[in-house]
């Protein structure tokens, strides 16, 4: 842990505590988060987790910059990483079709296996939630295989449907609103990430654990999905 | 003249971008919720004074006017705040930076801008609409806020409306011109911890030659052109971003992100504006020449604090 503490803007710090991705981080951002939520309180504007780091906006007309560090201080001598097996885990129906999702083959090409396999292997381990971000309740999740590792598509899509579920690189993703997106998409989930996003009450929190379940295209109509075939990549 | 506590306004001809706008959305940037609100928070702010209101009090952002009409339902005191949009009260030209009454049937027309890019219109205690999240604020990108809830801008036929009571009198205690940039842009900064990883001449260049606001330009982020900034962090893994970021992707060319900016993002930065200097950046047109200066957290502060004691 590099535990450093970093001016970001006139009433911002940056805790950062990493300077890598790695699954064992977890712990200790969710704890930093819980205890920095709890050590600040009413003078808490923002506090926005990631990978290796936890921005912090505070009240800087009700708060001096020198007790802003001092109590950050304080949490991270304390701090003692959270079990991430207390972290929920949730299994996320997903329909993996060519039609909702194009990259199949793109990812099966590059791995030198077959679009099955591509399935297979997306739903065969547990993944991290690492960090909320780039839209209400957009979760960033991870590690993917190695195998199946792909990058970005060159050209974004312009929409990406929401409930699309795609893989940049090592990590995984829903996109729960339809919006532009470069992550090469496997499929789709009726799963409501926007919906709970929205009440405030995110379905998934970093350090939950998620796990890909493969569904039939009749299940996931029943369960609400949208079949609108998405565009291949341009 | 009776002036009633109710009004509203009917949108005749909806314009390029109005949107309704508060504070912001504050405490859910970790569930990757954008912060919304005025953008030129500081125009809004007064917008809502010279009524009596509430500072946060919902109002309307008018982005570049374009030819946005309201139709008055009743008589009211509105307030008009910020960028000169060439507002027209029927025939009659109005400028920002105070209050005018309206008629029933008299209509409100925004054309072009003369002087800056975003307006604030005011009404008597705010604007009606859904608090999501614990804003009024619309963000279109996330669907969320604004008139009906869902993230929506102004639309044709959507009918703004208020129940309360402006007081009178108000008027500004400065120039509203002041604070509209036309020239001498200058941003103050304050450096971030990144700083240090940009080559000596690349600072040079960011704090001494001019830079041109693009085109590319919008409630999320405004990319400025000019010299190109090497920096020796290539990207980095996503961090949150704070408001008025100036992050410097592998071109070289600054974008600085604005309220609808994304919550994480992984390019270096050189640090961050000033809320009142990201104020005035939105206020810029394409085209127009800014500065960066360098300024002190402690500075910054206290001269967002002389700001804040203006409006008591």
């Amino acid at each position: 842990m590099v535990a450093q503490i970093e001016l970001t803007a006139m009433d911002v710090l940056m805790v950062r505590l990493f300077d890598a991705i790695d699954e064992a981080n977890m712990g200790w951002i969710v704890a930093a988060d819980r205890a920095l939520r709890e050590a600040f309180g009413e003078e808490l504007i923002d506090l926005v987790p990631s990978y290796t780091t936890l921005m912090l906006h505070y009240d800087a007309l009700r708060l001096d910059h020198d007790e802003a560090i001092g109590r950050i201080q304080r949490v991270l001598e304390r701090l003692e990483p959270a079990d991430t097996g207390l972290g929920q885990c949730h299994e996320v129906p997903v329909w993996y079709d060519l039609s909702v999702g194009p990259d199949l083959t793109r990812v099966a090409e590059r791995a030198g296996i077959a679009v099955d396999e591509v399935v297979r292997r997306h739903c065969g381990r547990d993944y991290y939630v690492f960090a909320l971000g780039f839209a209400p309740g957009y979760s960033f999740m991870g590690l993917v295989e190695e195998a199946l590792a792909t990058p970005r598509l060159k050209t974004p899509r312009r929409r990406v449907a929401a409930g699309s579920v795609g893989i940049a690189d090592r990590q995984t993703a829903i996109y729960p609103l339809t919006s532009p997106g470069g992550w090469n998409i496997l499929g789709r989930t009726a799963f409501p990430l926007f919906e709970h996003a929205r009440r405030g009450e995110p379905l998934l929190r970093p350090g939950d654990r998620v796990r890909f379940k493969s569904i039939s295209r009749e299940e996931f109509v029943r369960q609400g999905g949208d079949t609108t075939v998405l565009e291949s990549a341009p | 003249m009776s002036v009633s506590d109710k009004g509203a306004l009917r949108v005749v001809r909806a314009g390029p971008l109005a949107l309704l706008v508060d504070d912001g959305r504050f405490g859910v940037r970790h569930l990757g919720v954008t912060q919304g609100g005025a953008a030129d928070w500081f125009s809004f702010r007064w917008a809502n004074w010279l009524l009596g209101n509430a500072l946060d009090a919902a109002a309307l952002e008018i982005v570049i006017g374009g030819g946005l009409e309201l139709e008055a339902e009743a008589d009211s005191t509105l307030a008009l705040m910020g960028a000169d949009l060439d507002a027209h009260l029927n025939d009659r030209a109005l400028s920002p930076g105070a209050t005018f009454t309206i008629r029933a049937g008299q209509r409100l027309v925004f054309r072009q801008p003369r002087n800056g890019l975003r307006a604030y219109l005011a009404v008597p205690g705010g604007l009606e609409a859904p608090q999501v999240l614990g804003s009024r604020s619309a963000t279109p990108r996330e669907q969320l806020g604004g008139l009906h809830g869902d993230g929506r801008t102004l639309q044709v036929d959507d009918k703004l409306a208020w129940n309360g009571r402006a007081v009178t009198g108000r008027r500004l205690p400065f120039d509203p011109a002041i604070n509209m940039a036309l020239s001498g842009n200058w941003l103050a900064l304050v450096p971030g911890a990144q700083i240090g990883h940009f080559s000596g001449a690349s600072l040079s260049r960011a704090f001494n030659l001019p830079w041109r606001v693009d085109d590319r330009a919008d409630r999320m982020g405004v990319r400025l052109v000019g010299p190109i900034l090497h920096c020796r962090l290539g990207s980095m893994i996503s961090e949150g971003i704070p408001l008025g970021a100036v992050q410097v992707p592998p071109d070289g060319q600054p974008i600085v992100l604005l309220n609808d900016r994304q919550t994480i993002g992984g390019y270096p930065r050189l640090g961050a504006l000033t809320p009142l200097a990201a104020a005035r950046l939105a206020q810029c047109l394409p085209g127009q020449e800014v500065r960066l200066v360098a300024t002190a957290r402690e500075h910054a502060l206290r001269t967002h604090r002389r700001c804040l004691a203006a409006f008591r």
